[in-house]
């Protein structure tokens, strides 16, 4: 009885220019976002509290900067980028 | 329980900001790909409907002067048809394509309600430059969506309209209630806060 081993080979084709400009919107607004946080600690309430109410603790800007980032980076960039390098 | 005036201005920047990217993508893949899930189609005209409909809550509770609260219903009314124009194109109840031009009648509008509600000059405080600086770069932009109107698979149009609603969102994070511009600040503007 003779047996056959069948190698898949996955062909990785590289992204294009596009899908990749599409996948670092994401991270770049992710990395503006840190950044400011960096430069202008002063924004982020919630490390240094004094004394301010609710909205001053939920609405943190760099952070807000971030979580686009995420949700674009999460929800919208891998569909898009699927399409763009489907035949 | 209201929320200050600028951080209703950051939450605002945080949807053109997700807007701004949507639309950003778009213009780099093309408008096949982008509307090839019906989803992610109707997402960005949605989420400017949306704008539309929460600048009605900020027009109520937040304005303490009549030109202030007709900007503000301006901004929320050409938000609306905007968005509105926009499903209504991609949904197929629209067809004629001068509804195209809702997109820049709305920067053109908000642009000049930005300029002529702002009473004081670029240097007043930052809130004021940053009316200065929003309404031209709306009125500037304006020329974007107006050039997609004509040529509506222009990149070049799509990624500008882009980059001027990032521009936008930029500018509204900046925004403080009392804060100096340039290191300056009128004495009738109030005493600054962090």
């Amino acid at each position: 009885m003779s047996t056959q081993l069948i190698f898949e080979r996955v062909a990785v084709r590289p992204r294009s220019a596009r899908a990749r400009m599409v996948a670092a919107l994401g991270p770049l607004t992710m990395l503006g976002g840190v950044a400011w946080a960096f430069l202008q600690p002063y924004r982020l309430t919630l490390l240094h509290p004094h004394g301010e109410g609710f909205w001053w603790l939920l609405v943190e800007p760099p952070v807000l900067a971030v979580g686009v980032g995420v949700a674009f980076a999460l929800l919208i960039a891998p569909g898009l980028i699927e399409d763009l390098e489907e035949p | 329980m209201t929320p200050p005036a600028e951080h209703v201005h950051w939450l605002f920047a945080t949807g053109f900001l997700l807007l701004g990217l949507c639309l950003l993508a778009r213009g780099i893949v093309g408008e096949d790909v982008w509307c090839r899930r019906a989803w992610r189609a109707y997402l960005w005209p949605s989420l400017l409907f949306g704008l539309g409909v929460l600048m009605w809550p900020v027009m109520v509770f937040f304005t303490n002067s009549t030109i202030h609260m007709v900007a503000h219903g301006a901004w929320a009314q050409t938000m609306m048809l905007a968005g509105a124009a926009e499903l209504g194109l991609l949904r197929g109840k629209l067809h004629h394509a001068a509804w195209r031009l809702a997109m820049p009648f709305a920067l053109v509008v908000s642009g000049t309600a930005l300029l002529v509600h702002e009473q004081n000059g670029w240097l007043f405080s930052r809130a004021a430059f940053l009316h200065h600086l929003l309404g031209w770069s709306a009125l500037v932009g304006a020329l974007f969506p107006l050039l997609a109107a004509v040529r509506p698979r222009s990149r070049f149009a799509a990624s500008g309209l882009a980059l001027t609603l990032l521009v936008i969102a930029v500018m509204l994070y900046s925004d403080r209630d009392v804060a100096p511009i340039f290191g300056h600040l009128s004495a009738l503007a109030g005493e600054a806060h962090r």
